[in-house]
């Protein structure tokens, strides 16, 4: 009898567990399914309606909607994007698209999506965290052509963001050596802005040391050791010297310096343009494997392809992202000073080469940091 | 249970036990296995040399010091506070009293910010002790600061109820004997709740190891000097390096497994000591 | 065995006499002593939220927390403790239960497990739930083919919240229960009382106050968990955004007030949580 009891009543509990525990897994999965359907349905139409149907006879699509998985610095120019896209595309389609945002560093965004965040499209901050999902096979092995220019539909670069009145006389990347000069930066292992501002001062390195790699060595080795704080992204990094006060001299994204010195304070900054820097090319991508999956590669594609278009670009430049469109770029060349640029596939050998030699476990910047090596 | 002298007349036992075992291993124990059984993917070479390379060892000292020098100086003043609030009585006590809770509550990120905001050289601390050249934010100070804050309401909870339960007696049997006060206090009143005092010291300590949310905001992360362990395994995470990233977290796992089931023989010992005295 | 957090029910204080407590000089230092830190821990940082908060005014103080953003990460914070901590209320009466009225090999080994979230890092309690369901861990190819998503969705915010808030009824219930001993449920099995109705009549009614203690305690936790939330949450903003989470957006965008207005309503709910808990004790203690 009291057997019975006990059985029963672990029997209760047992089924009280289960059924909360697939209520939750119910409730991601209704999501899932919900957002599933969304993607689905207008695919099919949109094919048949695209292929057979007059552009002009324009009936109304269910709403779709795409996930945008982005690097720190660049909420505010998709804020504004996504909206000039949305009214574009239900002027074109008659759809509605809604479309989500995530931001954080680059590399931790890349594996969010590589552990199953299911992003429509991903625009990061650098070529090799969109390669670390193209060998999960997520999308496809040419990605980078897919779109134009590398895919990258605006690029960027390294300047330096210095207190008012340049106090500290900075330059050039060999004043960041100079005593007493504190150099804010994230850490390279974790933030990709970081990366190209090492790889920036490794170019400057070699090429005042008649390409001495040794040379180049010693000279970010020091570099480094002017950094006080490195926080894990770009934007912590920005924080750090514009509200702690910690530092001369910030190296940031171009864009990154325009926007603190507009929300922060044009009367504390002012952005210094070294001799020589990196041309960043932020490349953007769909992710093959999830927009087949939901069936929004139509609008995921012309979402992407939009940002090279004259009203793209125009946002792009507006925040402060230099555009590739040449007319635009013409538009917006008093902002962007023209400055010799290294890039990652001519001076580095692409970025795989460039991730083994210098940011890997064991590579040149953990011995920076490694004692006796 | 064939360890128990006699069978419990209660009941309840079977079912509590099974499912007490049941809902651990889902979601606790099941999950942690994958720590381990992920880390296996490298050999014992690749992964002695994951878990000893010269930063990892030196985030483990920085984890480690840090935790303990917060679990030190929250043993101090938690038994303080714990007294205090206990013996003494003074007004907006039970404010106070309330007050202590909040870092269980308060996310560990705002407590972060909040703390950065106020130890950097602009902040309201920082900035008085700038120009005496003492550097907290930034610095293992600073960690240690924010593990603190973190790790006090253990301390002072778990010191409390014992120390509300110390008899008077016994103090007033020393105290007659002509003990002086701080004799009463190191040779009656500190035997009493050191048990407890030790757990609570475990429990901050532990809980300042592991802890990332309020520290990568004060720590400035420098490699070496300011980087503690759980940012490696962030680091780690984001170089893709699973494998890595699992075996320093398998070395932390088992570092606070051992350290808990220490501290929980151990006071199981001195209460059964206690017992033996009465 | 003390319990990690105990109920601190303010019984009335005897006055002690004389001789048995410090001088009042000392007893004054003492309490400066212990005042004075809590200032600097616990204070401090809390009026550096609201200063902070309140320094763009009221204004954009209360637009922060009117933005629609804002609002369902509250709702998703909300949703979360919701199904967290009455999951973690049941398991810790039960273990309470087990490890305070019986006798059997191993409890320490049990208590210590209990014990272990609170010593996990947090980082690591999301990353093992990622090992298991996220896309290349060991169950997410299958669960990807059902077309279940665990990480990156409520699912996965909710167990990595489980995880972390798993000890705390538990903690609080066992040095209570232990206290209380077995003789009451032993007298009323002895009078035929089945093994429900001696739970709810006699165990309950002593332990109501305790375990409404530990339930408020684990809903503050889980309602500002960020390290683990942040490993599972995938960050979309106005979907997989709780809280904490959500002040550190606000914070990334430069918007620091907006941000720390979003902490003080976490503090906020902190304090009200204090306040049932004070109330909890006031009726504990009259009780």
């Amino acid at each position: 009898m009291k057997r019975r009891m006990v059985r029963l009543h672990a029997l209760i509990l047992f089924v009280v567990l289960a059924v909360t525990i697939t209520a939750c897994g119910g409730n991601g999965n209704a999501n899932n399914g919900k957002s599933g359907n969304n993607g689905a349905a207008p695919a099919a139409t949109n094919s048949e309606t695209t292929a057979e149907a007059s552009p002009d006879a324009k009936e109304e699509l269910p709403p779709v909607k795409l996930l945008n998985v982005s690097y720190d610095p660049t909420r505010e120019l998709y804020e504004e994007f996504n909206q000039a896209f949305a009214a574009y595309w239900l002027k074109e389609k008659n759809q509605k698209v809604e479309i989500d945002q995530s931001h954080g560093g680059s590399g931790k965004q890349a594996r969010a999506v590589i552990d199953g965040l299911k992003a429509d499209v991903v625009t990061l901050a650098l070529g090799y965290d969109v390669d670390a999902l193209r060998e999960k096979d997520l999308l496809d092995e040419n990605w980078q052509q897919q779109f134009e220019r590398n895919s990258s539909p605006y690029t960027s670069t390294i300047v330096f963001l210095v207190r008012k009145g340049n106090p500290k006389g900075i330059q050039d990347w060999n004043d960041l050596l100079k005593d007493g000069v504190e150099v804010i930066t994230p850490n390279p292992k974790t933030s990709g802005g970081a990366r190209w501002n090492y790889l920036a001062a490794w170019g400057y390195a070699l090429k005042h040391n008649n390409n001495d790699e040794e040379a180049a060595k010693q000279f970010v080795k020091e570099l480094f050791q002017h950094v006080p704080v490195l926080d894990t992204g770009a934007r912590g990094s920005t924080t750090t010297f514009t509200e702690r006060g910690i530092g001369d001299v910030l190296l940031a994204w171009e864009n990154e310096a325009y926007l603190s010195i507009n929300e922060l304070g044009p009367d504390k900054f002012d952005i210094v343009y070294p001799s020589i820097s990196i041309l960043a090319e932020p490349p953007v991508a769909v992710v093959d494997k999830v927009v087949d999956e939901r069936g929004t590669r139509e609008v995921a594609e012309a979402y992407l392809q939009y940002l090279y278009t004259e009203e793209g670009q125009r946002i792009a430049g507006k925040n402060y992202y230099r555009p590739t469109n040449e007319a635009i770029a013409e538009e917006f060349k008093d902002q962007f000073p023209a400055l010799e640029l290294l890039t990652i596939d001519q001076d580095f050998g692409g970025w795989n080469e460039a991730q083994t030699k210098h940011f890997a476990d064991g590579g040149i910047f953990d011995q920076i940091y490694t004692p006796g090596s | 249970m064939k360890g128990s002298k006699k069978r419990s007349v209660l009941p309840g036992f079977r079912l509590s036990l099974g499912f007490t075992l049941f809902y651990l291993s889902l979601l606790v124990l099941i999950p942690l296995a994958g720590i381990f059984i992920k880390s296996f993917e490298l050999s014992w070479a690749e992964f002695w040399s994951a878990v000893t390379n010269p930063r990892v060892l030196a985030s483990y000292r920085i984890s480690f010091s840090t935790a303990l020098w917060a679990g030190l100086i929250n043993a101090v003043f938690g038994l303080l506070i714990a007294w205090v609030l206990v013996r003494y009585r003074f007004p907006g006590k039970k404010i106070i009293d309330s007050l202590i809770d909040i870092p269980f509550a308060l996310p560990t990120a705002v407590a972060g910010i909040a703390l950065t905001t106020i130890y950097s050289k602009t902040g309201w601390i920082g900035s008085l002790l700038e120009p005496l050249g003492i550097k907290i934010a930034y610095t293992q100070a600073g960690i240690t600061i924010a593990l603190i804050f973190i790790g006090l309401p253990f301390v002072v909870r778990t010191v409390q109820p014992v120390l509300q339960d110390l008899e008077s007696e016994t103090e007033d049997a020393a105290a007659t004997l002509g003990s002086y006060r701080f004799r009463t206090f190191r040779k009656v009143i500190l035997p009493g709740i050191m048990p407890a005092l030790l757990t609570g010291f475990a429990l901050a300590f532990a809980r300042g190891i592991g802890e990332y949310g309020s520290v990568v905001f004060i720590s400035g992360n420098m490699p070496m000097r300011t980087e503690i362990a759980p940012l490696l395994i962030m680091t780690k995470l984001e170089q893709y390096d699973y494998a890595g990233a699992t075996a320093i977290a398998a070395v932390m796992l088992i570092v606070s497994f051992i350290l808990l089931l220490v501290i929980n023989l151990l006071q199981w010992r001195m209460q059964r000591r206690a017992e033996a005295n009465v | 065995m003390a319990g990690a957090i105990t109920v601190f029910g303010s019984k009335e204080e005897i006055k002690r006499p004389k001789h048995n407590t410090e001088h009042p000089v000392v007893q004054g230092l003492l309490i400066g002593a212990a005042l004075l830190f809590i200032g600097l821990v616990i204070v401090l940082p809390l009026v550096t939220v609201f200063a902070e908060a309140f320094k763009k005014g009221a204004a954009v103080y209360f637009e922060a927390l009117s933005e629609p953003d804002a609002l369902s990460a509250l709702k998703l914070t909300l949703i979360v403790a919701v199904i967290a901590v009455p999951l973690n209320t049941i398991f810790g009466v039960a273990a309470a239960w087990v490890i305070s009225k019986f006798k059997f090999r191993g409890k320490n080994l049990l208590i210590t497990l209990i014990d272990l979230p609170f010593a996990v890092s947090p980082v690591i309690a999301g990353l093992i739930y990622m090992l298991m369901f996220g896309a290349q861990g060991f169950l997410g190819p299958w669960l990807d083919e059902q077309g279940i998503q665990i990480m990156f969705a409520i699912p996965g915010i909710v167990l990595a919240t489980v995880f972390v808030t798993v000890p705390f009824v538990a903690r609080e219930l066992i040095p209570l229960m232990q206290a209380q001993g077995v003789q009451e449920e032993e007298a009323a099995a002895s009078l035929g009382a089945k093994g429900w109705s001696i739970f709810w009549r006699v165990t309950l009614p002593n332990i109501k106050w305790g375990l409404l203690y530990g339930v408020i305690l684990s809903n503050a936790r889980a309602m500002g968990e960020f390290g683990a939330v942040s490993v599972v949450s995938g960050h979309i903003r106005g979907q997989t955004n709780t809280l904490p989470l959500h002040v550190e957006i606000l914070y990334n965008e430069y918007q620091f007030s907006a941000s720390f207005a979003v902490a003080s309503l976490l503090v906020m709910l902190a304090v009200l949580t204090l306040i049932v808990k004070a109330i909890v004790e006031w009726k504990s203690s009259a009780h």
